[in-house]
C-alpha cells in the first residue's frame, strides 16, 4: 500500500465557465475565467498559486494563464498526454506536487472551444506531416477509414457485444440515466431534457454499433480546481474533498484507443483501467463496497460497462445486468454521473466530472447522494488513463 | 497487381501512411503484393503493429513473414458519420485475425456492410483504392 498519498491532499476550490456550443470567447479567456473562479472558491489569491497543470492537448500555456491571472511565480508546471485519459492524472500531478513541498497550491485547468473550434469527433483526415511514432501508429488505422474516436470505440463495442451478449439497448441505458441526471442539473447543457430508450434507439447511426446518443456532446467551456495539502485544506472555507487515492495506468500492448492486438480475454477488458483500479483500492485501503457513487468517463457509452467490471462493481461481462437492475440511479447501489456526465452535462475532457466528485463530497450536487463518503472518478478509456477516489474525512 | 505512380501530396484523398524505418518493410511488402507480419529474427515471435525492438527477447533484429492472407473477422464497425470524404458511407472496417495469429485493421469489401459478421472467414485482396495507394483489404470467402 502506498499510503503516502492517501488522504494527505485535497481539492479545496472549484471553478468553471458556463457550458455551451459557442462560447464566443478565446480558449485562454475560458481557462482564466475557470481558474479565477476556482481560486476565489478556495478563498485564495492568485499570488498563493505556485503550480499549474493541464493536458498536453490544452492550448493554453501555463505562462499565459499565469500572466492573465497575475500569478507571479510558478514553481511547478506539468502536462499529461493521451487526451481524456489525463482527467484524473492532472489531479494526481497536483497532489504529488503539494505533498513533496514543490508547490503550496496547484491549480488544475482544462478549457477549450471543442464545439465551435476544433472538434475532436471529426476525426483525423489530413495527410501525415511527419513519420514520427504517433503518426506511424495512426497509419494502421486512417488509410482504412477508421478515422474517428467513435469508430475506434465502436470496434471494441462490437467485440464486447459478441463476447457477452450486451446490446445497443444496454449501452442506451447509460445514456438514459445520464440524461436523467443532467435534466436536474442547471449547469448541464441538457438541463430539463431527458431522453427515453426509444429516443436512443431511434437516434441515427454514427458508427454502428454506436448511435448518436451513445456519443458524448461537443462542448465549449473551461473548468479548474485547486489542490493543496490536507493540513492547509482545513484552514480554508470549503469542505475539503480529500484525495484518498489517485493513479495513472497504461497496460501491456497499449495503443491509443485501438488496443485491438492483445490476447482475446483482454481486448475489451480495459486492462489499463484495471491497473488504475488496483492502485486506487490499494492506496486508499477501500473496496468496491466503500464506493457510494461514481463519475465514470462516458465519451462513448459502451466503455462504461467494462469500467464497472474493472472496478469490481460487478463481474466480467455482467455490467449489462448491473445496469438493467437500476443500480446507476439515484438511490441505487452506485449512482452514476450525477452531473449528467459528458453525455448530459458537457464534454470538458472529463475534468468537469472531477468537479462533480468534489460537489458530491461537499454535499452540493444537483443530484446529491445521501450519506456519501467516497466517490470514484475515472478518466478517458481506451487510452492510457487515470482515476481518483475523493472522500469526506 | 499494379500500383500507379504516387501523386503529389495535395492530390491524395485518403490519409496516406506515414512511413519510417520501423514500418517501411510493411509498405514495401504491399508494393510487391505481400502482406508482411513482423517476426523477430531471434525468438521468431510474430507481432503487429511492428516495433523497433522485441520486448520478448530484447533483439533489435526484426524480420518478417509473409502472411497467408487468410483470416476471420474479429470485430467490425459500419461507418456512417460524420461524412469522411473520400470514404463513401456506409462502409465497413474490421479487425481481421490472420491465420498466423496477429490482427490487423482493414476494410471488408465485396458484401454490403450490414452483412459483415464476427467470425466471418475472409481472404486478402490488394486494392488500389486511389491512384498510387494500394491497401491490403479483405473479402469474405463464404456467402
Amino acid at each position: 500500500m502506498h499510503s503516502e498519498l492517501s488522504g494527505k491532499a485535497a481539492i479545496v476550490g472549484i471553478g468553471q465557465t458556463e457550458f455551451s456550443k459557442k462560447s464566443g470567447r478565446s480558449e485562454l479567456r475560458l481557462a482564466v475565467e475557470a481558474v479565477k473562479a476556482a481560486i476565489a472558491d478556495a478563498g485564495l489569491e492568485p499570488s498563493d498559486i505556485e503550480g499549474l497543470t493541464t493536458f498536453s492537448l490544452d492550448t493554453n500555456p501555463e505562462i499565459d494563464v499565469a500572466r492573465a491571472m497575475g500569478i507571479p511565480e510558478l514553481k511547478f508546471m506539468s502536462r499529461i498526454h493521451y487526451g481524456g485519459g489525463a482527467a484524473c492524472a492532472v489531479v494526481h500531478q497536483a497532489a504529488m506536487a503539494v505533498l513533496t513541498g514543490t508547490a503550496k497550491y496547484v491549480v488544475v485547468y482544462r478549457a477549450f472551444n471543442e464545439r465551435s473550434g476544433r472538434r475532436f469527433g471529426a476525426g483525423q483526415r489530413n495527410q501525415p506531416t511527419a513519420a514520427d511514432a504517433e503518426q506511424v501508429a495512426m497509419s494502421w488505422l486512417l488509410p482504412f477509414g477508421l478515422v474517428t474516436p467513435a469508430s475506434w470505440v465502436a470496434m471494441f463495442a462490437r467485440r464486447y457485444m459478441h463476447q457477452f451478449g450486451a446490446t445497443s439497448e444496454d449501452f442506451g441505458r447509460v445514456s438514459v440515466v445520464a440524461r436523467k441526471h443532467a435534466a436536474n442539473n442547471p449547469n448541464a447543457w441538457f438541463y430539463g431534457k431527458p431522453i427515453t430508450l426509444e429516443d436512443h434507439q431511434n437516434s441515427p447511426w454514427i458508427v454502428d454499433p454506436l448511435h448518436l446518443l451513445d456519443c458524448c456532446q461537443e462542448s465549449d467551456g473551461g473548468v479548474a480546481l485547486v489542490v493543496t495539502t490536507a493540513e492547509r485544506a482545513r484552514d480554508l472555507p470549503q469542505r475539503p474533498a480529500y484525495i484518498s487515492a489517485a493513479a495513472q495506468g497504461a497496460a501491456e500492448d497499449q495503443h491509443m484507443m485501438t488496443s485491438y492486438y492483445r490476447p482475446d480475454e483482454k481486448v475489451t477488458a480495459l486492462p489499463e483501467m484495471g491497473l488504475v483500479a488496483k492502485q486506487l483500492y490499494e492506496t486508499s485501503g477501500l473496496t468496491p463496497d466503500d464506493i457510494n457513487a461514481a463519475v465514470i468517463y462516458d465519451h462513448f457509452t459502451p466503455f462504461v460497462l467494462p469500467q464497472l467490471e474493472a472496478f469490481g462493481f460487478c463481474g466480467r461481462g455482467e455490467a449489462k445486468d448491473f445496469i438493467r437492475d437500476g443500480n446507476l440511479e439515484i438511490g441505487g447501489r452506485l449512482p452514476l454521473n450525477t452531473h449528467g456526465g459528458q453525455l448530459g452535462e458537457a464534454y470538458i475532457h472529463g475534468v468537469n466530472g472531477v468537479l462533480e466528485g468534489v460537489r458530491q463530497v461537499r454535499g452540493t450536487s444537483s443530484n446529491q447522494v445521501d450519506g456519501l463518503s467516497n466517490i470514484l472518478v475515472t478518466a478517458g478509456t481506451g487510452v492510457p488513463t487515470s482515476g481518483l477516489i475523493l472522500s469526506r474525512q | 497487381m499494379t500500383t500507379t505512380a504516387k501523386p503529389p501530396v495535395e492530390e491524395r484523398k485518403r490519409p496516406w501512411p506515414a512511413v519510417n524505418e520501423d514500418n517501411r518493410f510493411f509498405w514495401d511488402g504491399i508494393a510487391v503484393g505481400e502482406l508482411r507480419i513482423q517476426k523477430c529474427n531471434e525468438c521468431e515471435t510474430l507481432i503487429h503493429p511492428p516495433r523497433p525492438h522485441c520486448a520478448g527477447c530484447g533483439s533489435f533484429d526484426p524480420g518478417y513473414v509473409v502472411s497467408s492472407g487468410i483470416g476471420t473477422v474479429y470485430s467490425y464497425v459500419v461507418f456512417h458519420a460524420p461524412l469522411a470524404p473520400p470514404f463513401v458511407e456506409p462502409y465497413s472496417i474490421a479487425v481481421v485475425e490472420l491465420a498466423e495469429g496477429t490482427r490487423i485493421v482493414s476494410q471488408i469489401i465485396g458484401i454490403p456492410p450490414s452483412e459483415v459478421r464476427v467470425g466471418m472467414p475472409v481472404a486478402l485482396e490488394f486494392v488500389e483504392v486511389e491512384p498510387g495507394l494500394t491497401l491490403p483489404l479483405f473479402r469474405p470467402t463464404e456467402s
